[in-house]
């Protein structure tokens, strides 16, 4: 790897660690005050544990050989990857790919809140790591979707699609928060959640530019289109609520932001002008219904992961297929509806979303079933009333 | 007229709050205090250093009444806010001299 794509890579794994922190201020602000400190631990335990799972075979499992399922252990504890060859290039690559691994599991716990045993908690991200994550950036990344020719760019199908379905699954073995839906669970910081979006949005840059693997010109058209999507999606949130229920959130600001960078996510390196406009926009929209389905429905995901990662993840995996545009980045990827492909390309898009979603559904259930029926995973009703926060961890947010 | 004052487990309010409107109460005011009965405090942990915390988090309800529905707001906070274990909480009633609503100058029982 070229010095200068080294460094991109690198300062970008830095953006990318420093998101999941941003996760957890953006979640904690959510939750209410007696649960905050639950979710911090929630989502920095996911920095704590996956770098490690990650060193050690996350890594080997998800990028090794070239089978189309699953990798293989060449690189167990990362044997052989010096620092001579390419000029540290795979290890700045790890190391990028490991922060990426970190957020995924970190992005569920926003759907768990407020109820779910830390120790269940404890088991479960590694565990989904290795059997859901692995796997499923696997076939995205040098398995057999890829092969195909769906596209992802930076993660919508292996990370927000995935975590999202995964969300879902884990709400139904965990059953409703006490008094939901019948009481509001209001945001007990506002301030905390804007902060977190800031981090987020600010993260995101070496999340999608990053992807590049280059500092590149697809890198700077990445960015564009990261600042691009999640301002539109922001705009169109803001307004649809601002008509539909009369004032302009806050929250609805921050919800939009965060739909339009995970919406962009899969299809940053691959579109260009207006589409991320477009793309931002339809997830604004989207979302901002999305997230009113849990209560039509009846599971509850706290703080909205299947109605913004689920619903804007398949948003922009989706809108791929119409937008993708490989002449103006002289690429070898297809090409969308709009740029004279057929739906070919929209088809692998729909594919690989599907495969990802059962994939993760059915081994995320599997493993809160067993969590259920082995430790259990959820607090005692005098534990989620007295908070996570002193239940789980002696600590209180605030005196 | 009667001020009825309750102390109890902040996770209870909401179940005090719908059993009071059931019984008819129209108003009420709400404080998150903290302090300690015979429950005493509880502790908590940092950096392996065991802190005893006296004053914990409760909510304290006051409620102004009329002297003949007394008894059956007592008995529907105690049904609502009871677990059954130590730190539920306490139940006064003061006498109230005198009240009235500032917007209409009413006094006595029509400003309650």
């Amino acid at each position: 790897m070229e010095p200068a794509s080294l460094t991109w890579v690198l300062v970008s794994a830095a953006l990318v660690l420093f998101m999941t922190p941003g996760l957890a201020f953006f979640y904690g602000g959510m939750d209410r005050g007696r649960n905050v400190l639950n979710m911090l631990m929630m989502n920095f335990y996911c920095v704590l544990i996956i770098p490690v799972v990650w060193m050690v075979l996350g890594y080997s499992l998800s990028q090794g050989g070239s089978g189309n399922w699953i990798g293989n252990f060449d690189w167990f504890f990362l044997k052989d990857i010096g620092v001579l060859e390419d000029n540290g290039g795979q290890l700045a690559t790890i190391a990028f790919l490991g922060m990426f691994a970190a957020i995924t599991p970190a992005l569920i716990s926003g759907a768990v809140a407020d109820r779910m045993k830390f120790s269940a908690w404890a088991i479960f991200v590694p565990v989904w790591s290795l059997l859901v994550y692995v796997p499923v950036f696997k076939w995205v990344y040098g398995g057999w979707l890829g092969d195909r020719g769906s596209l992802d760019f930076a993660g919508g199908t292996a990370i927000h699609v995935n975590a999202g379905i995964a969300a879902l699954a884990a709400v139904l073995v965990l059953g409703k928060r006490k008094g939901w839906p019948q009481e509001g669970h209001p945001p007990h910081s506002m301030p905390l959640v804007m902060i977190g979006t800031g981090i987020l949005w600010f993260g995101w840059f070496g999340f999608n530019a990053g992807s590049s693997l280059a500092a590149s010109g697809q890198a700077a058209q990445a960015f564009m289109n990261t600042v691009l999507a999640a301002a539109a999606a922001g705009l169109v949130w803001v307004i649809t609520e601002w008509l539909r229920d009369g004032k302009p959130t806050n929250l609805g600001a921050a919800s939009g932001i965060v739909a339009g960078l995970v919406a962009i996510t899969p299809a940053a390196g691959y579109v260009s002008g207006g589409a991320p406009l477009a793309i931002g926009g339809i997830a604004g929209l989207v979302c901002c219904y999305a997230v009113k389905l849990k209560s039509k429905a009846g599971y509850d995901d706290a703080l909205d992961v299947v109605g913004v990662h689920l619903v804007g993840g398949l948003v922009g995996s989706l809108l791929i297929g119409f937008f993708a545009n490989p002449e103006f980045f002289d690429g070898s990827f297809g090409e969308g509806l709009f740029y004279g492909g057929g739906a070919g390309l929209l088809g692998e898009q729909a594919l690989a979303n599907l495969a990802a979603i059962v994939w993760s559904f059915i081994i995320t259930f599997g493993i809160m079933l067993v969590l259920k029926k082995t430790i259990g995973v959820r607090v005692s009703p005098q534990d989620e009333a007295d908070g996570l926060d002193y239940s789980q961890h002696a600590e209180s947010a605030y005196h | 007229m009667k001020l009825i004052t309750a102390i109890i487990k902040p996770f209870k309010l909401d179940e005090v709050k719908e059993a009071l409107k059931a019984a008819g109460v129209t108003g009420m005011t709400v404080s998150e205090v903290r302090g300690f009965g015979r429950q005493g405090g509880h502790s908590e942990t940092y950096r392996g250093a065991e802190y005893k915390i006296d004053f914990v988090p409760k909510v304290r309800f006051e409620i102004v009444v009329d002297d003949n529905v007394v008894d059956s707001v007592i008995a529907s906070i105690k049904a609502a806010a009871s677990t059954g274990k130590i730190g539920d909480g306490k139940i006064w009633v003061t006498s109230v001299d005198r009240i009235v609503r500032i917007r209409t100058g009413e006094e006595g029982s029509d400003a309650v």
